[in-house]
C-alpha cells in the first residue's frame, strides 16, 4: 500500500498548524518523522487515521483518492495509529484486549477462548515475541501493553501502522524488542512512521527522514544521505528575529541552589542555581522531566532527597505554601486547571492568594480588593470590560495575564514560569515578555520551562538543557544556539 | 385555598419547622460548595442530643448543657473533617461511616431508651418552645445563625477560601491555601449547628431520642440543592439555602392543612427540587 499526503493544510480556529505538508508513505519502509514540539507532525498523522479533518490537501492510496471518516474505519482499512497513551483496558487480560473488537466465537455463540489463544500465540511466534496473554493488561509492563496494542493490529493486517514516540516508556530490552517485531514488519511489506526525537533510533532503524517545521514539509531523504547534525539544522533552521525584547538586567549574586534534587520517578537527581536578576531558560523535549522537576521545587509533587536553598535558607518544600512563604511563585502549564478558577471573576482570581496580606484581619474590604486586582490587571494589560467579569470569559493570553497577575502580586523574588506563552496570540506575548524584563530590572528571578527555542534562546541569560531526567547541560547565552540545545536535548555530544 | 395557612399562628408553627433542617443546612451548603456531602448530620444531631440530656440529668446546668451539645456536634463533625482530610477518604464515603458509628454510638449511649424528664428550667425550655417578641426562639436562633454565616461567607476570607476550594481544589492548593484546614473547618461548622439543632429538639421535647434526625440529610441536601448551590462545588450560596428550606417546609406544611396524604406530599416533594433543579440548569 502506497499512501501519498500532498498539500496538507489545518488551522485549529487561528492557529495555523499545518500549511503545506506532502508526504509519501512506501510499503515495506520505516519512515522517521521529525520536528520540535509542535511542528504539526501529530496533527498530520491525525489527519491521515481520521481524527481530524483536512482544510486543504489530499490524500491517495494507491492511486485513489480517499479520507476516513474516523480511526476506526483507517484501522479496518490497514492504517493504524499507534499513540503516546496506548489504547488499553486495564482490567482485561492481552488476550481479551487483543480480540475486544472482534471475538471469535464457537458454533454455540459462545467465545471460543481456545481458538483466539492459539491464533495469538501462533502469530507471538511467528514475529519472535513472547507475551503473557492471560494476565490482565493492567499488571503487564507498558512494553507488553505497547506490544499486545502493536500485535492487535497487526492480526487486523494493517499495511501502514503510525507510531508515535514508542519507545518513551520502554527499556532498553523492551526497546529491542520493539525493533526486532518492526523488522518484521516490514519484511512483510508495512509502512512504518515513526515519530520519534531520538536521533540513535532514528538512524538506526529508519530508510527515510521527513523533517516537520512550522507546518510545513521542510526536507525528505534517505537516512544514508543525511546526518544528524543536517537533521537538528532543518528542525530548528529560523533565525531569531527582532520579535524578543533585549535583555537588560545582568544577573548578579546566586538567590536560590538546587542541589542533588530527586524528583519523585526520576533516576537522576537535579542541580542548578538562579541568579538574582536572571531568566534561567530550561529547554528540552517533551516528557523530558522538565515540568516534573518545577513542580517538586515547588513543593506540588513530592521528591526523594535533595536540598532547595532559598536566600540562604534551606526550603522545605513539601507544600506549594511553603515556597510560597520562602518567595516563590509558580506559573504552571496548565492555566486552565492548575491557574485559575474558571467560575471566580478576574479579581477574585488575581487576590486569591493575595487575600491576607490585603485583608490582614480577614474581613474582606471589598474596595481594597477591587483596587488591588484593578491595579494588577492594568499593570499587566488584562483587556476585559471589568474585572467582576469571569475568569472563563477571557480569551487564553489574558486568562494568562490573570495567572501572572495573582503571583506579581505577592511579590515574589523568584518566578518560576512552565510554558508561559502556550497557545496564546503574538500581541500577549510580547506583552509578557516585557513584563519579564521588567520583573528582572527590579531584581525578580525568573526561571522559564519552554518548548519553544526561539523563546528560549530570545529570553534567556542561561539555557538549561534537561534530557531524560537530568540535567545535559547549561548553557550560557553566548554559547545557546538551535543546534547546541537541539544536540543537548537529543542525547547527543 | 384554606385560609388556616396564612393564619399567623401558623406562619410561626412553620418557622419553627423550618427552623431545624435550615440550620442544619446552612451547614450543609458550605459543605457541598467546597464540593463535599455531610451523610451523618442526622447522627450528630442524636448524638449530641442524647449526650446533652445524660449531662442534665446528671445534674449539668441546662443552659451549658446546650453550649456543651454544640460543642459535642462541633467535635464530631471535626472528626469527619480529619477523616476526610488526613485519611484521604471520600466524603460521601467517610461521612455514611460516621453515620452509621454516630447513631450506633447513640443506641449504646442511651441503651435504645429515650431520656425524658429532663428539667423544668424556664431558659432551657424556652430554648426550643419560647417565644420572643412573637416568633419562636428556634426561628431567632435560625436568623441569628443565617446572618454570623452569611457573613463568614461573603464577608471573610474563610468564606472566599471555602468557595475556592469547591471552584478548584488543585489551583487553591498551588496557590497555597491551606485547604485540609478549609475542609475541617466546614465539616467541624456543620457539626455544631447539628448539635445546636439537637438542643432545640431536645428542649422542644424535653427529652432525647436515640432515633432523632434519621433521614435529616435528605431534607437539609434538598433545600442546599433547592436554593441553587451546585453540587458539584464552588458554586451557590446560603441565601438560596434558606429559601429553599422555606419552599421544604411550606410544602409540608401547606399539603398537611390541605389534607394531601403523607404518601403524596413525598411524590410532591421529589417533583419540586427535580423542577427546581431542571429549571436551574436551563438558565445556566
Amino acid at each position: 500500500m502506497e499512501i501519498v499526503m500532498s498539500g496538507i493544510a489545518k488551522a485549529f480556529g487561528t492557529n495555523q498548524v499545518l500549511r503545506d505538508v506532502s508526504i509519501t508513505l512506501k510499503e515495506g519502509e520505516v519512515h522517521a518523522l521529525m520536528g520540535e514540539n509542535g511542528a504539526g507532525k501529530s496533527t498530520l498523522m491525525n489527519i491521515l487515521t481520521g481524527i481530524h479533518k483536512a482544510d486543504a490537501g489530499k490524500i491517495t492510496i494507491d492511486g485513489v483518492e480517499r479520507t476516513f471518516p474516523n480511526p476506526r474505519e483507517a484501522e479496518l482499512n490497514g492504517v493504524a495509529f499507534i499513540h503516546q497513551e496506548l489504547n488499553i483496558w486495564p482490567n482485561l487480560t492481552l488476550l481479551e484486549n487483543l480480540y475486544l473488537m472482534r471475538p471469535k466465537r464457537n458454533k454455540f455463540g459462545m467465545l471460543d477462548k481456545k481458538a483466539m489463544l492459539t491464533e495469538a500465540e501462533n502469530t507471538c511466534r511467528e514475529l519472535g515475541i513472547e507475551l503473557p496473554l492471560t494476565t490482565e493488561a493492567g499488571l503487564c509492563s507498558v512494553g507488553h501493553q505497547q506490544m499486545t496494542e502493536i500485535l492487535r493490529i497487526l492480526m487486523l493486517d494493517a499495511k501502514v501502522v503510525i507510531m508515535d514516540e514508542p519507545t518513551a516508556a520502554l527499556t532498553e530490552r523492551e526497546t529491542a524488542t520493539l525493533f526486532k517485531m518492526m523488522r518484521k514488519m516490514k519484511a512483510r511489506g508495512v509502512a512504518i512512521v515513526y515519530i520519534s526525537h531520538r536521533m540513535e533510533e532514528v538512524f538506526s532503524e529508519c530508510d527515510t527522514i521527513t523533517v516537520m517545521r512550522d507546518g510545513h514539509t521542510i526536507i525528505t531523504k534517505p537516512t544514508a544521505e543525511i546526518s544528524v547534525d543536517e537533521v537538528v539544522r532543518h528542525m530548528v533552521g529560523r533565525s531569531i528575529d527582532e520579535f524578543y525584547p533585549a535583555r537588560t538586567t545582568t544577573p548578579s549574586e546566586v538567590v536560590m541552589s538546587v542541589d542533588n534534587l530527586k524528583p519523585e520517578g526520576f533516576d537522576n537527581d537535579i542541580s542548578f542555581s538562579l541568579r538574582k536578576g536572571e531568566i534561567l531558560g530550561v529547554a528540552g523535549l517533551m516528557g523530558a522531566g522538565r515540568t516534573e522537576i518545577m513542580r517538586a521545587i515547588f513543593g506540588v509533587d513530592k521528591h526523594n532527597g535533595g536540598t532547595v536553598t532559598v536566600n540562604g535558607s534551606v526550603l522545605n518544600c513539601k507544600k506549594p505554601e511553603d515556597a510560597i512563604k520562602a518567595g516563590i511563585a509558580f506559573i504552571t502549564e496548565n492555566r486552565k486547571s492548575e491557574g485559575l478558577i474558571l467560575d471566580f471573576s478576574i479579581g477574585s482570581n488575581i487576590t486569591l492568594p493575595n487575600l491576607g496580606e490585603i485583608c490582614p484581619s480577614h474581613v474582606l474590604d471589598k474596595s481594597k480588593l477591587n483596587s488591588f486586582a484593578d491595579e494588577l490587571s492594568k499593570k499587566l494589560g488584562v483587556k476585559t470590560q471589568s474585572i467582576h467579569e469571569p475568569a472563563s470569559s477571557l480569551s487564553g493570553g489574558n486568562q494568562q495575564k490573570v495567572v501572572i497577575a495573582k503571583w506579581v502580586g505577592k511579590k515574589p523574588s523568584i518566578i518560576i514560569m512552565d510554558e508561559p506563552t502556550r497557545g496564546i496570540d503574538i500581541g500577549a506575548k510580547r506583552d509578557i515578555y516585557d513584563l519579564m524584563n521588567e520583573l528582572t530590572n527590579d531584581g525578580v528571578s525568573i526561571i522559564m520551562v519552554s518548548s519553544e527555542l526561539p523563546e528560549v534562546l530570545g529570553m534567556s541569560d542561561r539555557v538549561m538543557v534537561i534530557h531524560e531526567g537530568r540535567v545535559a547541560g547549561i548553557l550560557d547565552r553566548i554559547d545557546a544556539t538551535p543546534e547546541s540545545i537541539m544536540t543537548l536535548a537529543t542525547g547527543g555530544q | 385555598m384554606n385560609d388556616s395557612f396564612l393564619e399567623f399562628s401558623n406562619l410561626r408553627n412553620l418557622l419553627r419547622q423550618v427552623s431545624i433542617n435550615a440550620i442544619i443546612a446552612f451547614g450543609m451548603t458550605f459543605v457541598i460548595l467546597t464540593g463535599g456531602i455531610d451523610l451523618s448530620v442526622g447522627s450528630i444531631l442524636a448524638l449530641s442530643s442524647a449526650v446533652m440530656a445524660n449531662l442534665i440529668v446528671t445534674g449539668t446546668d441546662p443552659v451549658l448543657a446546650i453550649v456543651l451539645a454544640a460543642g459535642a456536634g462541633l467535635v464530631l463533625g471535626g472528626i469527619n473533617g480529619l477523616v476526610i482530610t488526613y485519611g484521604r477518604v471520600a466524603p460521601f464515603i467517610a461521612t455514611l461511616a460516621t453515620m452509621t458509628i454516630y447513631r450506633g454510638a447513640t443506641l449504646v449511649f442511651t441503651d435504645g431508651n429515650p431520656i425524658s424528664g429532663l428539667t423544668q428550667d424556664p431558659l432551657f425550655h424556652g430554648f426550643g418552645q419560647g417565644d420572643i417578641a412573637g416568633l419562636p426562639v428556634p426561628a431567632i436562633t435560625m436568623f441569628l445563625a443565617f446572618i454570623i454565616l452569611w457573613f463568614v461567607l461573603s464577608r471573610t476570607s474563610l468564606g472566599r477560601k471555602t468557595y475556592a476550594v469547591g471552584g478548584s481544589e488543585k489551583v487553591s492548593y498551588i496557590a497555597g491555601i491551606k485547604i485540609d484546614r478549609v475542609k475541617i473547618f466546614v465539616y467541624a461548622l456543620t457539626g455544631m449547628l447539628c448539635g445546636i439543632a439537637g438542643a432545640i429538639i431536645t428542649s422542644r421535647l424535653n427529652s432525647a431520642q436515640p432515633t432523632a434526625g434519621a433521614g435529616y440529610e435528605l431534607d437539609a441536601i434538598a433545600a442546599v440543592v433547592l436554593g441553587g448551590t451546585s453540587l458539584a462545588g464552588g458554586r451557590g450560596h446560603i441565601v438560596g439555602t434558606l429559601i429553599g428550606a422555606l419552599i421544604i417546609g411550606t410544602l409540608n406544611n401547606g399539603l398537611n392543612i390541605l389534607d394531601v396524604s403523607s404518601f403524596y406530599q413525598q411524590v410532591v416533594k421529589g417533583i419540586v427540587i427535580l423542577l427546581a433543579v431542571l429549571a436551574d440548569r436551563k438558565k445556566a
